[in-house]
């Protein structure tokens, strides 16, 4: 048995972003098949344009469309693609000054080896064949391939009559294998037997469940198991109104804290099978446990606390734990 | 200003931590050890900073949960920056300068094995034209160091030196996780992992924690019979983007640098996560030939993300406390290609 449970966890998002004027520029100009730079104060053409002048600071107006063709100033061979990188195989990050320009751009170069690749190559821009106004618009550079490549370039820069880009979405999904603490990786493997298991701190004797690898209040690691009944008291709760994604329960319904019988945190849980508008802070709720078979290593394998039917607890007794 | 000292320091390195990404069960330790080290308790320390990312853990406010190590009963006084714990220590060194406090615990962390740490931090990068190519950090590296063997200013035997020497002087570091020097033509007959790096030229993935403890005046007397006392502290930023600084120069490590005396410097310790950025660290901080560089064996022994700037300062300090040095360095950098930068001078006084 591995010290620890884990778990795969994919954490993704989409993030929107405005553009303001000088990006918008330039991925309106992605958008529409041409490369757009900014000239400086010092007269430099930048791809991309920066916002503001790195010398005076003022902001930078001055564009200026740059070739689809250009130079690698520098290269770095990625033999391991990592995922969503331009191509999902074997290819070169390089370092591409544009003809027209005077600094370089970052983006990915199309060949089959490293031996293809070398600092001073001429290549040009694989446009991507649907193009929504991103650097994504730009595929990759591929090795120059003469007047063939230049029409076609000319073919793809007709400017469109659409709207400039404001925004972007970019999205970001990253991949993690998730470990649980050794005293959480307890906790959920009692859950597997039916058993609720919290951790008491050697210092101040206060429980916690689920665990934690040190007490909160004086940094205590927690070192004795204890086992705990699934019932408790709920000490507050909420009423469910909105809908969201991924919700399994018709709204409205109950999400409490629950103090358990014999713990000094509450944990967050549901409480059905009782009208969301009779809960109130100092009932008394006891597990209802899905069927032995369902069982593993989760909290879901307790389904939701449900009224015990005893008279409602004392405030005194909970709050010191609101 | 105040003299403010490092007078405690403790770490861990491993290749890959078996438990939760909010780290507490190994910052618990560490703290004792600092404890231990300076005779205090946890009350005695006036704030509190850490460094660490939630993209590393894979989860929203990690730090919040790993301030559980500390115990926060009563309220203790705390910041966090998403950066290498370096600037933590920075950032408390500034509030002890306020007179607010004085002393501090400095701490970072950092579960790099969770995820695919290469492709995590392409979201340091411009999220409009950068972020979206996955931009690995270690291309990123390649690109650097490509630039700089075209530019003749260093070479593949150049940077084989700096790992051979590096994972000798490891061996002598029970928390490094790769060591073991060789010589330069076996490292050279080595396959390409990115060429131009290989795999030994790029600091390997690792999880780790450390801390270190801050004291002004008297109370880092109080506590060390040889405080390392920091007499300079820097930090400059370049621009974010890879096409528009030279690569093969590192402005914000020598502006940083500019500040400080760097007279009868013995040892610098280089956050240098590639080879050929020490190379680069070396020239813009103008070191002689006779100062000892990564005597712990540096970055490419073990570098925990959120951490191994840190350490550099820990190690150095260690060199001063021993006696064996008076005069150190401890550098830390952030960002992609050396682009933030923050150097760091301290004394021994007999």
């Amino acid at each position: 048995m591995t010290r620890t449970l884990s778990a795969p966890v994919t954490v993704a998002f989409d993030y929107t972003r405005s553009t303001g004027p000088v990006l918008g520029r330039f991925l309106t100009g992605l958008r529409d098949g041409v490369v757009i730079g900014g000239r400086t104060s010092e007269g430099t053409v930048v791809v991309p344009p920066p916002e503001f002048d790195p010398v005076t600071h003022e902001a930078v107006t001055d564009f200026v469309e740059v070739a689809s063709t250009g130079t690698v100033t520098s290269w770095s061979w990625v033999s391991e693609p990592v995922k969503h990188q331009p191509l999902d195989r074997p290819f070169a990050f390089a370092l591409v000054t544009l003809d027209g320009a005077d600094t370089p751009l970052l983006h990915a170069l199309d060949v089959a080896s490293a031996d293809e690749v070398s600092t001073g190559m001429r290549v040009q821009i694989r446009w991507a064949e649907e193009r929504v106004g991103a650097i994504t618009d730009i595929q990759c550079f591929e090795p120059e391939q003469g007047g063939r490549a230049a029409s076609e370039a000319s073919d793809q820069s007709r400017p469109r009559d659409e709207e400039a880009v404001t925004g972007v979405i970019t999205p970001v999904e990253l991949d993690y294998l998730y470990a649980a603490s050794p005293e959480e990786s307890a906790f959920y493997r009692g859950l597997a037997e039916g058993r609720i298991l919290g951790q008491c701190c050697p210092t101040c004797q206060k429980v916690y469940v689920p665990p934690r690898s040190a007490c909160p209040s004086d940094g205590t690691p927690t070192n004795e198991e204890i086992e705990l009944p699934d019932k408790g008291t709920v000490t507050t709760f909420c009423i469910v109104n909105v809908p969201f994604m991924g919700q399994k329960i018709t709204p409205p319904y109950v999400s409490a804290y629950v103090l358990l019988d014999g713990a000094d945190i509450a944990f967050l849980h549901l409480i059905l099978d009782i009208p969301a508008e009779e809960v109130r802070m100092g009932m008394r709720v006891e597990a209802v446990w899905k069927p032995r078979e369902e069982w593993s290593t989760t909290i879901e394998n307790i389904s939701h606390f449900r009224p015990t039917g005893e008279p409602d607890a004392d405030y005194d007794t909970y709050k010191q734990h609101l | 200003m105040r003299d403010v000292a490092v007078v405690g320091f403790a770490q861990r390195q491993m290749e890959e931590f078996d438990g939760s990404p909010t780290c507490v069960e190994m910052l618990v330790p560490l703290f004792a050890e600092c404890y231990e080290q300076t005779g205090w308790t946890r009350r005695d320390i006036g704030f509190w900073c850490s460094g660490s990312s939630d993209y590393l853990a894979g989860r929203s406010f990690s730090f919040v949960q790993a301030v559980d190590a500390i115990g926060v009963i009563p309220p203790v006084n705390e910041s966090h920056v998403e950066m290498d714990a370096a600037w933590a220590l920075y950032e408390a060194w500034v509030k002890i300068q306020t007179g607010e406090v004085d002393t501090a615990l400095v701490y970072g962390f950092g579960k790099s094995s969770a995820g695919v740490l290469r492709r995590t931090l392409a979201l340091q990068l411009d999220p409009y034209t950068m972020t979206p190519l996955w931009p690995d950090t270690v291309s990123l590296a390649g690109l650097q160091a490509r630039a700089g063997i075209d530019a003749g200013l260093w070479d593949e035997r150049a940077m084989a030196e700096v790992v051979n020497r590096s994972l000798t002087d490891a061996e002598k570091n029970d928390y490094a996780i790769r060591k073991g020097g060789s010589s330069v033509e076996e490292l050279l007959a080595r396959p390409m992992y990115a060429d131009p790096l290989r795999k030994h030229d790029c600091a390997p993935v690792t999880d780790g924690a450390a801390a270190i403890v801050l004291a002004a005046d008297d109370q880092a007397r109080d506590v060390a019979e040889r405080p390392a006392w920091i007499t300079g502290i820097s930090t400059y930023v370049d621009p974010i983007s890879m096409g528009t600084r030279d690569l093969t120069r590192s402005p914000s490590t020598a502006n940083a640098a500019r500040g400080l005396d760097l007279d009868g410097l013995e040892v610098a310790e280089l956050h240098a996560p590639f080879s050929h950025q020490e190379l680069i660290l070396r020239t813009e901080l103008g070191l002689a030939d006779d100062v000892a560089v990564n005597p712990s064996g540096g970055p490419l022994a073990g570098n925990p993300m959120f951490t191994g700037g840190l350490i550099r300062f820990g190690e150095a300090a260690r060199k001063v406390w021993a006696g064996e040095n008076t005069k150190v360095l401890g550098h830390a950098t952030s960002g992609p290609a050396l682009q933030q930068n923050l150097v760091c001078t301290m004394e021994g006084r007999s």
